[in-house]
């Protein structure tokens, strides 16, 4: 089967980008400045990333806030006009549909950020769960996403959007001209690093990228592939649906309590996430990091092991790892029991059959200064 | 597609060897280089240590994957190249060079009648 192209796929190409198979989407993985370089320009200044392969879906009808209040996890219905927020759509068992991002543009429209590979699901699971006369409107083939993202983002794209958007606070959204296109522009983003995600039609998305790259690279800014996007988040310590989130594993499993508000509410998992939070977790994700001088890397579907259990050595699994490419060593995340998973236990990681010690950390590997 | 140095004989596995007196120095190709992105780690024997033809020497480890390095021919360990462990980005930055892996002193002549020219190394790697 043909690949899908974003837009911008010819500027890829262009830029010299290693395209892969990303979930059916002909994606550049990397540029040739390749995966490190292209990570420490976001860290460092300012990076481009196109997403438009990810789904856009609008939420519309007298009736949308309680439908979206039954849908979400976290406070999005009664949040004021303006907000963007992250939040998980849960089932009834409380496994995790997808985690995404809603703009509430109004008490009646909803604008939803969803995982590229979950849009089929997503859009179904609306669909089946709103009540008319709510609209489901998927826009994902028509919808363009660019972020920009790093210390030097917020100035550089508000310099092109006349001074709008630098005083954005932090998870709203805009709608505002960038580059002469229409955008709607979140300060949100993947990496860890302050930013922006603009959504524009797909017409315009060339128009934008230019504009971006033109102003970015003066600044030492690079176009950056998916490979730096997972290095990027997990240094960050965020989730990646399909490797951290599941259907299997619940929010609060998952460390996104702070996701999750159950006062009050009745939404789609909410009966279950109370009673998980009432008896008590039994596992839950980690961040864990591998001394350098271990020279190991845990990488997503190794197993943990307690090697005092014999043939029930087996205790969780890691769900994402990789280099820490500007904190060094290896780091990763793991499902592990939760008498394993306070601040500074030892966990041991079987990598490729050696067995490798790790150590259990809170809070995010990297945190911007 | 990059060519590949006609004086270096290749595998399958995308390994080139380069003769040098009596040893053979090992390497990745540019192909696999680029396939693997940027390299963070490169694990090698101990000079000394004896390899077998297809068993594992070897493991690289990428930003995004690990491989296995597979013995082109068996032999002998006479040398590893040490910087690799601080300066992994060889590979990448010269993998017919400063990039080299190991030195190996074959114990088995005959095997090295089976290692590809660059013409068929490169008729391989179009077909993948």
């Amino acid at each position: 089967m043909e690949r899908r192209k974003t837009p911008l796929w010819n500027a890829h190409k262009q830029l010299g980008a290693r395209l892969i198979d990303f979930g059916g989407w002909d994606m550049p993985v990397q540029y040739p400045a390749g995966t490190i370089k292209e990570h420490q320009a976001v860290r460092r200044s300012v990076g481009l990333f196109d997403v438009s392969h990810m789904g856009e879906v609008y939420l519309r009808g007298p009736n949308a806030r309680e439908q979206v209040e039954r849908l979400t996890t976290n406070n999005v219905a009664s949040a004021p006009a303006g907000k963007a927020i992250y939040t998980l759509l849960c089932r009834p068992d409380g496994g995790v549909v997808d985690d995404c991002i809603f703009y509430k543009k109004s008490d009646t429209e909803f604008f939803v950020i969803v995982n590229a590979s979950n849009t089929p699901k997503d859009v179904a699971w609306f669909r089946e769960h709103v009540k008319f006369p709510c609209d489901v409107v998927d826009v994902s083939d028509e919808t363009a996403l660019i972020a920009v993202q790093g210390p030097k983002a917020v100035a550089m794209v508000d310099a092109l959007a006349g001074g709008t958007l630098a005083q954005l606070p932090s998870f709203t959204f805009a709608e505002t001209t960038v580059a002469g296109v229409a955008c709607t522009v979140g300060r949100t983003g993947y990496t860890g690093e302050d930013g922006f995600e603009l959504a524009c039609a797909n017409g315009d998305a060339v128009q934008l990228w230019s504009a971006l790259l033109e102003a970015a690279t003066p600044l030492g800014g690079l176009p950056i592939g998916l490979g730096a996007r997972d290095t990027l988040r997990l240094e960050s310590k965020l989730p990646l649906y399909g490797n951290d989130l599941d259907d299997d594993h619940t929010p609060l499993e998952a460390g996104l309590g702070w996701a999750v508000k159950l006062e009050g509410r009745e939404f789609l998992g909410a009966e279950r996430l109370r009673e998980q939070k009432r008896t008590g977790l039994t596992r839950q994700l980690v961040g864990f990091k591998i001394d350098e001088s271990l020279r190991a890397i845990a990488r997503h579907g190794y197993p943990v092991v307690d090697r005092t259990r014999g043939a029930q050595a087996v205790i969780g699994t890691v769900t994402s790892g990789g280099p820490g490419i500007i904190v060094g060593g290896a780091i990763g995340l793991a499902y592990v029991p939760v008498a394993n998973a306070a601040p500074g236990t030892q966990l041991t990681i079987e990598c490729r059959g050696k067995d490798v010690p790790a150590t259990v950390v809170s809070g995010k590997f990297y945190k911007r200064s | 597609m990059s060519s590949f140095p006609a004086d270096l004989r290749y595998t399958n596995d995308h390994e080139w060897l380069r003769a040098q007196g009596t040893s053979w120095r090992v390497g990745i190709t540019q192909f696999a280089v680029d396939a693997l992105g940027d390299i963070t780690l490169v694990d090698l024997p101990k000079e000394g240590d004896l390899v077998t033809k297809g068993q594992r020497f070897g493991t690289i480890e990428s930003v995004k994957s690990v491989s296995d390095l597979y013995a082109p021919v068996s032999g002998r360990v006479i040398a590893i190249n040490t910087t690799l462990k601080d300066s992994p980005e060889s590979v990448n930055t010269e993998p017919y060079g400063k990039g080299w892996m190991i030195d190996l002193e074959p114990t088995e002549k005959s095997e090295l009648d089976e290692l590809l020219s660059s013409e068929a190394y490169t008729t391989h790697v179009s077909a993948q």
